[in-house]
Parts: C-alpha cells; structure tokens; sequence
C-alpha cells in the first residue's frame, strides 16, 4: 500500500458515499449539497491527475454554479420533498436490477480489458496547466471553442424563453 | 510500485456511473433525476482525465472542458423546464406529467 493508494481510496470512499447519500436522501437539498460534495472531491481527484486548470472549473462551474443554480430552484419551486406515492411499485427491484446488469457489464469490461498505465500523483510539475490548456484551445481545439459561445447563447435564449412569463411578456 | 493503476480512476468512474444510473431509475423528483444525470456526466469526465493522465495527452482535458460547458447549458435549459412543467402541473413528480399537451 502506498501513499498514493491510500490516498486514492480514502478520495474514492469519500466520493462514492457523497453519490450514495446524494441517491437516498429524502429531501432534494441534501442532495444537491451531497453532490457538491461529490463534485468537490472529484475536483481534487483532477488535481492528483495533473489537471489543475480542470479541477478549479469543476469547483467553479460545477460545484460553484450549477449548484447555485440547482438550489435556488429547489428553494424556488419549494419541492424539497414529494408526498410518497407509489403509482409504480415494481419500478424500484426493476431498477435495482437493471442497475445490477450495468453494474455487471461494467465489472465484465474492466476486468477483461483491463488498460495498462501508473497514473503517479503529481499535482506540482502537471501538464494540464492553464498556459497549455490555452493554448491547445485556441489553436487546435479553435472551431469547437466558438461553436461553444454559439451553444451557450442558444441556452441561454432557451432558458428565458421558457422560463418568461407569457401573459405579461407578450410572447405568443 | 509508487502510483496507482488506471483501472482503479475506471473502476470509479463506472461505480459513479452505476450510481448516477440508479438514481435516474429510482427517483421521482425532477431535480433529483437531473442531478443524477450532472453524477453521470461527472465520472465519463472523470474516465477522460484519467486517460489523458495516463496517456500524457492534453486532448482529454480539453474534451473536459467542453463536457462541462455543454453541461453547463443543459442544466441552464432543464432547470427552465423544470420550472415551466412546475407551472403548468405545481409538482415536479415525474409520474404526474405524463402527457405531451400540458
């Protein structure tokens, strides 16, 4: 066992028991707080990976605002819990089940096709810095760099169109 | 042997993956299926670093990147239809909008 496996695995039980706790709690807000727990542990697990450029997005984007985002609809809408109801009682074992099949295939392929390669923890000397995420950006990477400012912009079009109020909007 | 083997950031990445999976399959509130979704998202990112680490190559960063820019403009749009569907059914149980006309 070595510093970087332990490491790994106390990372990776943090992660797997915020997704756990995230999948069971019963009102939406602990969910979104476990998943910023989640996303946050993530983001570290890209530092070990020599992507800090990556990893600071992940916390500023996804955990920062997606999940500022996810909240304050949650809070908006005042949808923390659902009354129980069980209009389908077989969907849970049917999904469990179903969930066992991924998990199995998934299991199959790992250990069949296993990958070669040591990944070393070493956040210092990273590859992924900013200067050349940025400058792989903008010279090979430069179409899909625009074409993103184009999708963004289609979001956020969308998002107000649905969002606007078409009585005293005056939307069609 | 110093570091850790890719298959372990893989094995990860597929346990979120399976988590995220179950999530959309058991819940019913809205929110939380979308956030099942961001889960799922989160480990094939997870899979793409951990490749790109391993294979020393910048371009799955940079897929990471726009993975995350895509997602960013999913939730923007889903959480505005969340809010529409909230309108129009005041609930945002799954079960409930099970018509195309609302």
């Amino acid at each position: 066992m070595t510093t970087d496996l332990i490491l790994f695995l106390i990372l990776a039980a943090v992660a797997i028991a915020t997704a756990v706790g995230m999948l069971l709690s019963r009102n939406a807000v602990y969910s979104a707080l476990f998943l910023v727990l989640n996303f946050t542990t993530v983001a570290v697990f890209y530092l070990l990976l020599g992507a800090p450029f990556i990893a600071i997005t992940q916390v500023t984007v996804y955990a920062g605002a997606i999940m500022v985002l996810f909240l304050f609809v949650i809070m908006l809408l005042g949808s923390e819990k659902l009354p129980e109801r069980t209009v389908l009682p077989w969907q849970k074992p049917t999904a469990v089940f179903l969930a066992f099949v991924l998990m199995v295939e998934g299991a199959y392929l790992i250990f069949t096709q296993t990958a070669s390669g040591i990944i070393t923890n070493n956040p210092v000397e990273s590859t992924g810095s900013p200067q050349a995420i940025g400058e792989l950006l903008f010279s090979e990477y430069l179409l899909p760099f625009e074409v993103t400012s184009i999708l963004l912009l289609v979001a956020m079009v969308g998002a107000i169109v649905l969002t606007g109020d078409r009585k005293k909007g005056g939307q069609s | 042997m110093e570091g850790v083997s890719v298959n372990y950031y893989i094995g990860l990445s597929a346990i979120l993956f399976i988590i995220g999976a179950l999530g959309v399959l058991v819940r019913r509130n809205a929110l939380v299926i979308f956030m099942s979704v961001e889960l799922m998202l989160n480990a094939a990112n997870l899979a793409f670093v951990a490749f790109s680490s391993v294979n020393n190559s910048l371009d799955g960063q940079i897929f990471v990147f726009f993975i995350m820019t895509v997602a960013a403009a999913e939730v923007a749009v889903g959480l505005a239809l969340i809010v529409a569907i909230f309108r129009s059914k005041k609930s945002i149980d799954v079960d409930q909008i099970n018509l195309l006309k609302g």
